[in-house]
C-alpha cells in the first residue's frame, strides 16, 4: 500500500503545476486588458499604462509565467487589487467557512444518500424505489442557487424557522478562536455554560447544507443504488446467506462493504465539485467563505483574486482526490496488499 | 451398512418449482421426490440447466424469490416441513444444520473481509463465543482441512488464495456449525483442475468418516459420482429421470439419458443406443415450451408416440432402483452386456 500511495503523491507535483498553469492561461487569454476594466471607462491611456506595468501585464506573456510560477512556488499568491491584503490571508481567513459548510454538506449527502440508495436497492420496484429515484433525478436537475432561493423562502420568509443567511446571531458577542463555528459553539458551551452559539451555529448550517448537498445526495444515492443492486447478485452474499448470517447483516456489512468502493470515488469525485457549488451557495446565503469572496472579486475584476481563490480550490480538489484514493485502498484489500 | 436401517433426514416431496420471467414461465423443478438418509451422500446428475442448483436452493431457500416460487410439494428436514418455515427459522437453520458450498471458489466468498474472519462470523452468528475463540475455531477449522499454515492463512483474502485453497476454505466454512446435518455441495469440484478435484473429494469423503453428515453433492460428472456416491438421482429437464445405488446406476442403468451421461466417461462406450446422444443437435429442451412428455424424447434413440403425449409413472427395477421410461425393457434388451 505505501508503494500506492507514494506513487500518488509522486503525481502530485505535475498535476498541481498543470492546474496552476491552466490557471494562468485561462485568465491571462480571457478577453479583456484587466486594467483597463479595474480602472473603468473615464481613465486615461497614462493611468492604464501605470497599472499595467503595476501588475506586469506589460511584460511578455511568458515572461509574466515565469514571475508568476516562481511566486507561487514561494507560495506567494500577491494582493488583492480591491482591500489590497495579501491574498493568502484572505482565503485562509475565509477557507474554515467553506470547509465547515461543505464538510457538512458532504455528511449530509453520503449519510442520506448511503441509506436512501441502500434502501431502494433492497426494495427494488417497489413505490420507496420509485420515490427516492425520482427524488434523485429532480435533485441531480435542480440549479443550486435557485434551490438555495426556494429554502430560504420557504423555512425563513414563511415559516420563520431558520434564518436567512450568515454563520451566527449577529446580535451575539462572538468571537471565532478556530473559525470552525461548531467547534467554537462547543467551546463556547464550556467556557460561557451557554448552548447558545452552538446552537444558532447549526441553524445558520441547515439550509445551506441542504442547498449544497442536495445534489452530490441525488448521485451518491444512484451510485449506490446500482452498486448494491450488483452486489446482491454476487455469489458470496449467497454464501452468507447459506452460513445463515442474518440479512441485515448481510446488506449492512457483506453487501454494503463492496458496494461502497465505486460509491467512495464519487464522493470524491462530488467534494470536489461541492466547491464549485459553494460558489453559488455560499453567494446565496451570505456565507463569508472563499465561494462567496471569489464571486465578489470577480465582480469587481480583482485578478489575483480570482486566480489565487481558483489556485487554492484547485489544490484542495487534487488533495481530496488523493484522500479519497487512499481511503479506497484502504477499504479494498486488493489494492491495499499489492 | 443396510441403507433401510437409517433415518431419513431430508425428503423432497413432488415438489414443483418455477421461475416467473418476462418470456413466460420457466418450470425448472417438475414432480421431483428425493429422500437423503442420515449419513448418507446422494449425487444429483444431469446436465447444465436441468435443475440441480434450483433443486438444492429450495432446500434452504436461496432461490430468488420472485421470480422463484414453490407450486407444490414439500420439503421435509428433521421432521418439519421447511416451506411452512418463518423467514428467521429458515436462517437459523443455515449454517447450523444445513451448509452448502458453492461452484465457484473464485467468487463465492467475500474479497473485503479475511477467509478467517468470514468463518468466524458464522460462529458468532450461531454460538455464544468471543472474537477471539471464534478465530482460534477457524484456525482449527483450516487444519481440518488440510490448509497449510493454517494460523497463518486464517489472516488472507480471497485473493491471496489458490482455487483449491479456496475451495477447502469453504468447506471449513461449511462445517463452521455445531453438528452439520446436511452438506450440500454444488459442484464443488467442477472449476479445479483434475488434481485439486481428486484432493477435495478425498477431503470430503475423509470429513464424512469424522462428522456424522449426509452430503447432497450435485455434479454433471459421472467421475464425481463414481468416487463419492452412495445413491444417484438421475435429472433432466427439470424431472427425476432415474433413481439407484450408485452399483446399479453404473453396472445396470436403464434410461436412455444415463446411458448417455455414462458414454460420456473418457474410459466408458459400452452403451449402444447412447452413442447417438452426442451426435444429436438441440440439447436440453426449452423449459418455457415444454410439454407434458417425457422431455428427453426428442433425443432418444428408443422413443415412440406415447413418449411425447405422457410422462411415464415410475417403474421399480428393485428396491433401490427406479426408472421413469416407458421403452427401459427395449433398452435392456439391446445392452445386455
Ligand atoms: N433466477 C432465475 N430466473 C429465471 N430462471 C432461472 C433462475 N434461476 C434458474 N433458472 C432456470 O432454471 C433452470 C435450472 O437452473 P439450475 O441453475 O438449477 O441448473 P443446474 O442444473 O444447476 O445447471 P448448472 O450445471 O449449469 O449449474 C434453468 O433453465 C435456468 O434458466
Ligand atoms: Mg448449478
Amino acid at each position: 500500500m505505501f508503494k500506492h500511495i507514494l506513487k500518488r503523491l509522486s503525481l502530485l507535483i505535475p498535476t498541481i503545476f498543470g492546474v496552476v498553469t491552466l490557471v494562468f492561461f485561462m485568465i491571462a487569454l480571457a478577453p479583456g486588458d484587466p486594467a483597463r476594466v479595474m480602472l473603468g471607462e473615464r481613465a486615461n491611456a497614462e493611468q492604464i499604462e501605470q497599472l499595467r506595468a503595476e501588475l506586469g501585464l506589460d511584460k511578455p506573456l511568458i515572461q509574466q509565467y515565469g514571475l508568476y510560477l516562481s511566486r507561487i512556488v514561494r507560495l506567494d499568491l500577491g494582493k488583492s487589487i480591491t482591500s489590497g491584503q495579501k491574498i493568502a490571508s484572505e482565503i485562509k481567513e475565509r477557507f474554515p467557512a467553506t470547509i465547515e459548510l461543505a464538510i457538512w454538506a458532504m455528511l449530509f449527502a453520503t449519510v442520506l444518500g448511503v441509506l436512501l440508495g441502500v434502501t431502494s436497492a433492497i426494495r427494488r420496484n417497489t413505490w420507496v424505489d420509485y420515490t427516492t429515484m425520482g427524488g434523485a433525478l429532480v435533485g441531480v436537475s435542480m440549479p443550486v442557487f435557485w434551490l438555495g432561493l426556494v429554502l430560504i423562502m420557504i423555512f425563513s420568509v414563511w415559516l420563520d424557522l431558520l434564518p436567512t443567511g450568515g454563520r451566527m446571531n449577529i446580535r451575539y458577542f462572538f468571537e471565532p478562536i478556530t473559525n470552525f463555528y461548531v467547534i467554537d459553539g462547543i467551546i463556547m458551551w464550556f467556557k460561557e455554560g451557554t448552548p447558545k452559539f452552538l446552537v444558532s451555529a447549526l441553524r445558520h448550517l441547515i439550509l445551506p447544507t441542504i442547498a449544497l448537498g442536495t445534489i452530490p445526495l441525488a448521485i451518491i444515492a444512484r451510485t449506490t443504488r446500482s452498486s448494491m443492486l450488483e452486489v446482491l447478485q454476487q455469489d458470496y452474499i449467497k454464501t452468507a446467506r447459506s452460513a445463515g448470517i442474518k440479512e441485515r447483516r448481510v446488506i449492512y456489512r457483506y453487501a454494503l462493504r463492496n458496494a461502497l468502493l465505486p460509491v467512495i470515488t464519487v464522493i470524491g469525485l462530488q467534494f470536489g465539485l461541492l466547491l464549485s457549488g459553494a460558489i453559488l451557495t455560499e453567494t446565496v446565503f451570505s456565507w463569508p467563505g472563499i465561494g462567496k469572496w471569489i464571486y465578489v472579486a470577480i465582480g469587481a475584476r480583482d485578478y489575483p483574486a480570482v486566480q489565487g481563490g481558483i489556485i487554492f480550490i484547485s489544490i484542495f480538489f487534487v488533495l481530496i482526490n488523493l484522500v479519497v484514493d487512499i481511503l479506497y485502498s484502504v477499504v479494498n484489500p486488493k489494492i491495499r496488499l499489492q | 451398512m443396510n441403507q433401510h436401517e437409517k433415518e431419513t433426514l431430508l425428503s423432497i416431496e413432488d415438489l414443483n418449482f418455477s421461475f416467473t420471467t418476462q418470456r413466460g414461465i420457466v418450470r425448472a423443478v417438475r414432480d421431483l421426490s428425493i429422500n437423503i438418509k442420515k449419513g448418507e451422500t446422494l449425487t444429483l446428475v444431469g446436465e447444465s440447466g436441468c435443475g440441480k442448483s434450483v433443486t438444492a436452493h429450495a432446500i434452504n431457500q436461496l432461490n430468488p424469490m420472485p421470480p422463484g416460487h414453490v407450486d407444490s410439494g414439500k420439503i421435509v428436514f428433521n421432521g418439519t416441513d421447511l416451506l411452512t418455515l418463518k423467514k428467521s427459522e429458515i436462517e437459523a437453520l443455515r449454517g447450523t444444520q444445513i451448509s452448502m458450498i458453492f461452484q465457484e471458489p473464485m467468487t463465492a466468498l467475500n474479497p473485503v473481509f479475511t477467509v478467517g474472519s468470514q468463518i468466524a462470523d458464522v460462529f458468532l452468528t450461531h454460538q455464544d463465543m468471543t472474537k477471539q475463540e471464534a478465530m482460534e475455531k477457524a484456525v482449527e477449522l483450516f487444519r481440518l482441512v488440510k490448509i497449510p499454515a493454517p494460523e497463518r492463512r486464517v489472516h488472507s483474502y480471497p485473493h491471496q488464495l489458490s482455487g483449491g485453497m479456496r475451495q477447502r476454505a469453504m468447506i471449513a466454512m461449511a462445517l463452521a456449525s455445531p453438528n452439520p446435518g446436511l452438506m450440500i455441495a454444488d459442484e464443488p469440484t467442477t472449476a479445479l483442475d483434475v488434481t485439486i478435484q481428486a484432493q477435495i473429494l478425498d477431503l470430503l469423503q475423509d470429513l464424512k468418516q469424522h462428522i456424522e453428515m449426509s452430503i447432497l453433492l450435485i455434479t454433471h460428472d459421472m467421475g464425481v459420482v463414481a468416487e463419492m456416491a452412495d445413491r444417484v438421482v438421475v435429472m433432466y429437464a427439470g424431472r427425476k429421470v432415474e433413481e439407484a445405488d450408485a452399483d446399479s446406476i453404473f453396472h445396470n442403468p436403464h434410461h436412455p439419458y444415463t446411458l448417455g451421461l455414462l458414454n460420456s466417461l473418457p474410459s466408458n462406450k459400452k452403451y449402444k443406443g447412447a452413442r447417438r446422444l452426442e451426435a444429436i443437435d438441440g440439447t436440453v429442451p426449452d423449459l418455457l415450451t415444454i410439454g407434458e412428455g417425457c422431455p428427453f424424447a426428442n433425443r432418444c434413440v428408443y422413443q415412440t408416440g406415447e413418449c411425447s403425449r405422457s410422462f411415464p409413472k415410475e417403474t421399480i427395477i428393485s428396491e433401490s432402483h427406479s426408472v421413469w421410461c416407458h421403452n427401459y425393457q427395449a433398452v435392456k434388451t439391446e445392452n445386455r452386456q
